[in-house]
């Protein structure tokens, strides 16, 4: 592999996982923009819904081998299953965590979902144990190749139901009522229920839009690079980092935070050294942050808060 | 609308790079209770049937065990703590250990879990020390539970046959052995002579190495060097990749860009397994050879297809049966698995015959020189010779407390999701 076929491939490894962190950023956006907090179980729910596909697609055992499950169902049956049972969870983590606490500070809401992350991490764990799982890829054969580069048929489903996941919500959000009451809602919340939207079951509909998005980019990430109980962290980090890179309330920003995000940790593991991967996320999240801080204080703060 | 609502999003920056990096290290059982218990002991087991003509009952002999039983390295200890009920069973099912008093002594094991934490097998150790009393101890299921302990046995003078790999639980910096620690798992150096032996038989004169970035990872890679260099091998590309990853395009596309003629991988399942199927996805011609971490089945399970032809020095048990009849070992190891099989219903691993040749050299000890701690000692360091184990045939001297070398070892290939075993003269022919 030549140098250029090898940038290439730096390439297409980097957009493959930066679609999955500009799904989850996609979620952040999501609650962000109607609640006004920034959900931190949102990387749990990617590998709930990854684990419950894999459950019901595969035969395996689950409490350190105390019940056996062999279900087998087709893979698209467990990828609805999967999307299903991770917005139950969003549903009730709103329900349960955020909805009492919506007289508390955002900071204290933001707090909620940390903590609700940690449980729900030791949830999976009792349930799933320490093991990495994986799905079966979604369509098999050998792997394309493109301009010297090897792309798996995974990498080109999780590139197309991203694309797939952005069209839909943007006509989602613009076309539908509910999408326009989201809106509102985030717009301002008091005008909001004065036009009669009922701003509670809004935020019920945003933690059950991001888990399902979140769900989606853990199923089809899972073929490539496995599910394991404890990744639901690290994605949620990268999945916020896209969402400040992109602009903190842009769908779009986000999702090209993600694919930027993907493509730089892909190009720093390569051509620096693979243990500076994560530490070049956070770096571009050090970057962003200066350079708001620094408009801010040209501008002036009301200017700073409009570009962010 | 100011800098106020700034604040809390520059917090939680802060927050998440903390957050981030806690994060490989933090991988903590919660939901565990933070006392250790006691594993039931085979405290009622039968007694021996009194016969006019046997040895007199002595005082039951005390022995030592902690393995993680629980937490992130438990699939290691569970078949170690299973193995170590089962032969103090078996022994005291016999009648007990005949001590050099001429009594039959049965065996009370004291055992503990460490729930796979460094800092409670030490607590636990010092429990077995202290309130126990015991004069010998097997365990530390992870490396870092095994070395951990090695000051707390040492400055107590218990002997402790640690049932973990790595090479710094029995050697020092300067290359002497720890007094009081001995340990029952190969070395990582006759692995890479192994997979050198493989290498050479290819006629391989450039190869890759891949390894996770850990003591284990570390010390395998070194040892890979090691042999390497010696052979005349050059090692085009070195690469690691931190515990938990499990996405390895970076490395993998620089290999390619390589003239590597086969990949070497320090690894364990989680890791070893989205490697090894990513490695095929790109498309990589070269042949993967992996070490003794993938030896369990879950790498099978979850590579699947792409485990297929993944080579991997490893003990002889997990081929125990296709071992040809010339091999010392072979009686040992059937009887182990049919003896394992037979108590828990499944087939033991590698893991549980670490702690059979811990606890069957303590028996050995207990019946040559009793339960004096220091008698034990030397007893270990100088009479174990030739000794007929799971792990591998033991020669323990004072200059090397690991006693097996690379003829305790086999090449394995994975054909037809299954290990086989490749003899050496076939080497050319895998994969």
């Amino acid at each position: 592999m030549s140098l250029t076929d090898q940038l290439v491939q730096f390439v297409a490894s980097g957009v493959t996982q930066g679609s999955i962190y500009a799904l989850i950023a996609l979620g952040f956006v999501t609650i962000y923009n109607v609640t006004g907090i920034v959900n931190f179980s949102q990387g749990e729910f990617a590998v709930i819904g990854g684990f419950v596909a894999i459950t019901v697609a595969h035969k395996i055992s689950l409490f350190r081998g105390n019940a056996q499950v062999a279900l087998e169902w087709p893979l698209p049956v467990a990828i609805l299953i999967g999307v299903a049972a991770a917005v139950v969870v969003g549903s009730l983590l709103y329900r349960l965590g955020i909805q009492p606490a919506r007289q508390a500070s955002t900071l204290s809401q933001i707090v909620v979902t940390i903590g609700a992350s940690i449980a729900l991490r030791g949830m999976i764990l009792l349930a799933w144990g320490t093991d990495p799982y994986r799905l079966t890829p979604f369509t098999s054969g050998a792997p394309l190749r493109l301009l010297g580069a090897v792309i798996t048929r995974q990498s080109l489903w999780v590139i197309a139901l991203t694309g797939l996941a952005v069209i839909a919500l943007y006509l989602f959000f613009q076309y539908t009522l509910t999408g326009k009451a989201l809106r509102a809602s985030s717009a301002n919340p008091n005008a909001a229920r004065l036009m009669g939207i009922n701003t509670n079951r809004m935020g019920l509909v945003a933690f059950a839009l991001s888990a399902g998005l979140g769900a989606v980019g853990g199923i089809v990430i899972a073929p490539i690079t496995f599910m394991t109980y404890d990744r639901g962290l690290m994605l949620a980090l990268k999945g916020f980092v896209a969402m400040i890179t992109g602009g903190l309330t842009n769908p779009f920003g986000a999702v090209l935070g993600g694919l930027l995000l993907g493509v730089v940790e892909s190009l720093a593991a390569g051509l620096l050294s693979p243990g500076y991967r994560d530490a070049f996320t956070f770096i571009v999240l050090f970057l962003v942050l200066l350079i708001r801080l620094g408009r801010m204080r040209r501008r002036g703060a009301t200017a700073a808060m409009a570009g962010l | 609308m100011s800098t106020k609502r700034f604040a809390p999003f520059t917090l939680l920056a802060a927050l998440a790079l903390v957050l981030a990096a806690c994060a490989p290290a933090a991988t903590p059982e919660p939901t565990q209770v933070p006392a250790p218990t006691q594993a039931p002991a085979a405290t009622e087991a039968p007694a021996p049937e009194p016969t006019a003509a046997g040895p007199e009952q002595g005082d039951p002999y005390l022995l030592g065990a902690f393995f993680s039983s629980t937490g992130p390295v438990s699939s290691l200890g569970v078949p170690e703590a299973n193995t170590a009920t089962m032969v103090v069973d078996q022994i005291n099912a016999a009648g007990g250990v005949l001590g050099p008093d001429g009594k039959l002594h049965l065996l009370e094991l004291k055992m503990y879990d460490d729930q796979s934490d460094a800092t409670i097998a030490v607590e636990v150790v010092k429990k077995l020390i202290e309130e126990d009393q015991v004069p010998v101890i097997v365990g530390g299921t992870g490396s870092p539970q095994s070395i951990g302990v090695i000051e707390t046995v040492t400055t107590a003078g218990t002997p402790f046959i640690s049932v973990a790999s790595s090479s710094k639980i029995v050697n020092k910096d300067d290359g002497s052995q720890n007094t009081w620690v001995f340990k029952t798992p190969q070395q990582n150096l006759p692995v890479a002579q192994v997979q050198l032996d493989w290498l050479t038989a290819h006629g391989f004169t450039k190869v890759a190495s891949l390894g996770v970035n850990n003591a284990f990872g570390g010390d395998s890679m070194a040892a890979l060097r090691t042999v390497t260099a010696e052979a005349g091998i050059e090692i085009v590309y070195e690469g690691t990749f931190e515990p938990g990853t499990t996405d390895f395009s970076a490395q993998l596309t620089s290999i390619a860009g390589t003239d590597a003629e086969a990949l070497v991988v320090h690894a364990t399942p989680g890791e070893g397994a989205p490697l090894t199927v990513q490695f095929r996805d790109l498309g990589l011609q070269i042949p993967i050879i992996h070490n003794h971490g993938i030896g369990n089945r879950a790498f099978i399970d979850t590579a699947g297809e792409a485990a297929e032809g993944v080579l991997f020095p490893i003990g002889k048990l997990l081929v125990a049966e296709q071992l040809p009849d010339s091999d010392p070992q072979k009686a040992t190891l059937l009887q182990y698995s049919a003896d394992y099989n037979a108590a828990y219903g499944s087939a033991p691993s590698t893991f549980g015959g670490h702690a059979w040749d811990g606890l069957m050299m303590v028996k050995a000890a207990f019946e040559a020189v009793g339960t004096d701690s220091a008698a034990i000692r030397d007893y270990l360091e100088t009479n174990v010779t030739n000794f007929v184990g799971i792990s591998g045939i033991f020669n323990i001297s004072a200059a090397d407390h690991t006693g097996i070398g690379k003829e305790s070892l086999v090449l394995v290939e994975i054909t037809g999701g299954n290990w086989v075993y490749v003899p050496p003269s076939d080497y050319a022919g895998v994969p």
